[in-house]
């Protein structure tokens, strides 16, 4: 019996993504699962973004926060210190002080900071609210009219707030992301909704939430799986933007980035402990099809690359 | 590829006679293309129906285990390509290299880290399941005396056996020839030696070759010369080549049911830079190695790579429970808040990490709700004011605690009342609906 490779080819294509104008990145446009260069193409690795926000971070955990002692007290020194000193490909600001229970910034602040830090870098920005539907639909459309036609990321769009936010994304030339939790089908409807508004389907971005290892990862491991084959395998459209892996935010306030080795001792070294959780969280979304990932850690974002180096 | 209900009725008997249990042999015939019966329940099958449908039925990933006794592995025996379709079937396990180039004490060193690698996770146990002893020397009397020091320190392991020496091989197995090893290392040049090595000590052959087509090639020949159970090793060893590989492998044996590949599938891992390791040996994870070979077993990488195992391994159609108690997070004292919610493990994840995060200690009552989230276990009665009441009376809170007061999630808020009624003295406050609003609402208690 003589082997022969069962090579798959697929009719449907991931939408290839452009963002940022000065160093520009490109993410999505294979014709295969990830990675799978021996049976399509692949011409772009997946982009990882360094995560910012508008306010000091004290909430997170000490290993990832002391990396940015002296600069993350101002979101243009931080976004300066990840694109010049860590070499980021993008930055993700998070607007998280415009939520009403931390400083209840104003639309206007938040648009603000955004043009602050648009001007100081030339790296892509994505630009993510602080995940209140409400407040988001007002902060998001006042950045969005700042940074127009800096062809950012705008996000996220969820079913309570997605009409302004998709509106306001559409009128300044932005991508859009489109979130839903953990399911498939709510997924495909979001994107269906944004759409119908006039929305192009190639601008769109799909996050179907992320979850971190051993916190459900295998649900969006799965969800992403899925909606990838639903785009290659029936050519289905609506499943046919990249997807995003959210992955620190739900990485860095887990118990295991955050106890000490002294209470837990069979837990090993917190320091490496906290940077394999977001590293391994990370790969596993790249595996399962994320083309976007937005991270906290150089370490992790360093392992990150050299393992999409191998996989390329 | 598998026979269809159709190809196998025509080797059937078709006397409808119903001793498998079937009203028709075209009934018994379906069940046993669709895996659901065994061919041992026709008593009048032909020896060349036997033959061709043993063969057809045969799982498409042969099952060998490794070791023996408790730390014994299970390979193989996988059915689909992604884990929505179908539970993955054996996690792959974890096999630390050592070289029997490396001193006595930094084997001793090793040995003893795999044996103390258990860690409790989710009420499963889970450790490094195998040590890999390399011959890097090529000297056969350093590949023994390093396979006696590992067998003396860590007796219960499993052992893969790395050599292309059939003599060093010989030697070497015979000593745990009674504990079921790999021995790895067969290949164009050895194979026919290591076949008989593999074959006098019941070993697992490790079976390697440049490319799939070579190893296809090679374990026909060796299937040929007596040996059966084999681990396979195409020769990959970037991520690109291991994704690719595997992916392959995976989908000859499954879609096309072809044999030549249908064994577990050893993955080398090994990088100097250990968060790389962990990264490709998460790939190994996710594509479909039966055993993914590290060089170095930290604690903190361990526990991440069990954890990621664990996810992928799952059984997509049975939610993961945790155990119905009274968890107590942070150090609560008497006057601390109870809350409660189902035993959906996500739905305890997130609200116990919430809650966590808030740094005001607290007790959390997990009920059984067979793996449900709130509203969908409400929805199912299975989270309802009775069944609260009773689990709250029974769990002997009450002489833990000063205060009367239960906090529910704000999706049953509805349950507030009927709580009340049936828990006499108790007074049910109605928590957030969101578990993202809990710091927030035990903060402004605090």
């Amino acid at each position: 019996m003589a082997f022969t490779a069962p090579t798959e080819t697929y009719p449907g294509k991931v939408f290839e993504v452009t963002i940022g104008t000065d160093k520009a990145a490109n993410f999505g446009g294979e014709n295969v699962l990830s990675f799978h260069s021996f049976e399509g193409t692949v011409p772009n690795r997946p982009v990882v973004a360094y995560e910012i926000q508008d306010i000091p971070p004290d909430d997170w955990p000490e290993t990832v926060r002391k990396v940015y002692d002296g600069v993350s007290g101002d979101p243009v020194t931080w976004a300066k210190h990840c694109q010049d000193k860590l070499n980021a490909k993008a930055i993700a600001l998070r607007l998280l002080g415009t939520h009403p229970d931390r400083e209840n910034r104003s639309p206007e602040d938040a648009a603000k900071t955004v043009k602050d830090v648009l001007a100081a870098i030339q790296v892509p920005l994505i630009i993510l609210g602080s995940n209140n539907a409400e407040k988001d639909a007002t902060v998001l459309v006042a950045v969005a009219e700042v940074a127009k036609d800096k062809n950012c990321i705008i996000g996220k769009a969820q079913e309570a707030n997605y009409k302004t936010i998709a509106a306001a994304a559409m009128a300044n030339n932005h991508k859009l992301i489109a979130m839903s939790e953990l399911d498939i089908n709510l997924s495909k409807q979001l994107n269906i909704l944004i759409t119908q508004m006039g929305f192009e389907k190639e601008r769109l971005i799909t996050d179907p939430m992320c979850s971190a290892l051993g916190y459900g990862l295998e649900y969006t491991y799965s969800v992403m799986e899925r909606i990838r084959l639903a785009a290659l395998t029936q050519n289905d459209t609506t499943m046919q933007p990249p997807m995003l892996g959210d992955v620190g935010m739900y990485v860095w306030k887990l118990k295991e980035t955050q106890a000490p080795e002294s209470d837990l001792p069979q837990w090993g070294s917190l320091e490496q402990r906290g940077v394999a959780w977001e590293t391994l969280t990370a790969g596993g979304l790249v595996i399962a099809g994320a083309e976007l990932l937005i991270m906290r850690h150089p370490d992790a974002v360093r392992a990150v690359e050299k393992f999409i180096d191998e996989l390329m | 590829m598998a026979l269809t209900g159709v190809e196998i009725f025509k080797l059937l008997p078709k006397t409808n006679c119903k001793k498998c249990g079937h009203p028709t042999c075209l009934a018994f015939a379906m069940k046993l293309a669709q895996r659901q019966a065994s061919l041992d329940a026709c008593p009048d099958v032909s020896e060349e129906a036997k033959r061709v449908l043993g063969e057809a039925s045969a799982p498409p990933v042969r099952p060998i285990t490794l070791g023996v006794g408790d730390k014994a592995v299970k390979m193989g025996e996988e059915t689909v390509l992604f884990r929505h379709e179908k539970k993955f079937v054996n996690p792959c396990a974890f096999a630390v290299e050592i070289k029997d180039t490396m001193s006595d004490g930094e084997i001793n060193k090793i040995a003893e880290e795999v044996v103390n690698s258990e860690l409790d996770r989710v009420g499963q146990k889970l450790r490094i399941d195998a040590i890999c002893i390399s011959n890097a020397s090529n000297d056969a009397g350093k590949l023994v005396a390093a396979v006696k020091t590992v067998a003396a320190k860590a007796p219960a392991v499993p052992l893969i056996i790395s050599t292309g020496n059939p003599a060093a091989a010989e030697a070497a197995v015979k000593i745990v020839a009674d504990k079921r090893p790999i021995l790895f290392g067969a290949d164009e040049s050895n194979a026919d030696a290591m076949a008989n090595v593999a074959k006098a000590n019941k070993a697992i052959l490790g079976v390697s070759a440049k490319g799939l087509d070579a190893l296809s090639a090679l374990t026909e020949k060796i299937k040929g010369l007596g040996v059966e159970d084999m681990v396979i090793d195409g020769g990959a060893r970037s991520a690109k080549e291991i994704l690719r590989d595997n992916t392959l492998v995976r989908r000859s044996a499954i879609k096309k049911n072809f044999k030549p590949l249908g064994y577990p599938v050893i993955t080398f891992a090994q990088r100097d830079d250990s968060m790389l390791e962990a990264l490709v040996a998460s790939l190994g994870i996710a594509k479909y190695a039966s055993i993914v070979v590290v060089n170095s077993i930290e604690k903190w990488k361990n526990l991440a790579l069990f954890t990621l195992r664990q996810n992928i391994y799952t059984d997509p159609q049975v939610p993961m429970q945790v155990e119905q108690k009274i968890y107590k997070l942070g150090e609560p004292t008497p006057d601390s808040p109870l809350m409660i919610t189902t035993n959906f493990s996500l739905t305890y994840f997130i609200v116990s990490g919430e809650a966590e995060n808030s740094k005001v200690p607290c007790r959390l009552a997990v009920m059984d709700s067979e793996g449900l989230s709130v509203l969908t276990a409400w929805a199912a009665g299975k989270f309802t004011a009775s069944k609260i009441a009773a689990f709250i009376q029974e769990s002997g809170i009450e002489n833990e605690i000063k205060h009367r007061e239960l906090i529910i999630p704000g999706y049953v808020a509805i349950l507030s009342g009927s709580i009340e009624e049936k828990l006499p003295g108790w007074k049910v406050t109605v928590g957030p609906r969101e578990a993202n609003a809990l710091p927030a609402f035990l903060k402004s208690r605090a």
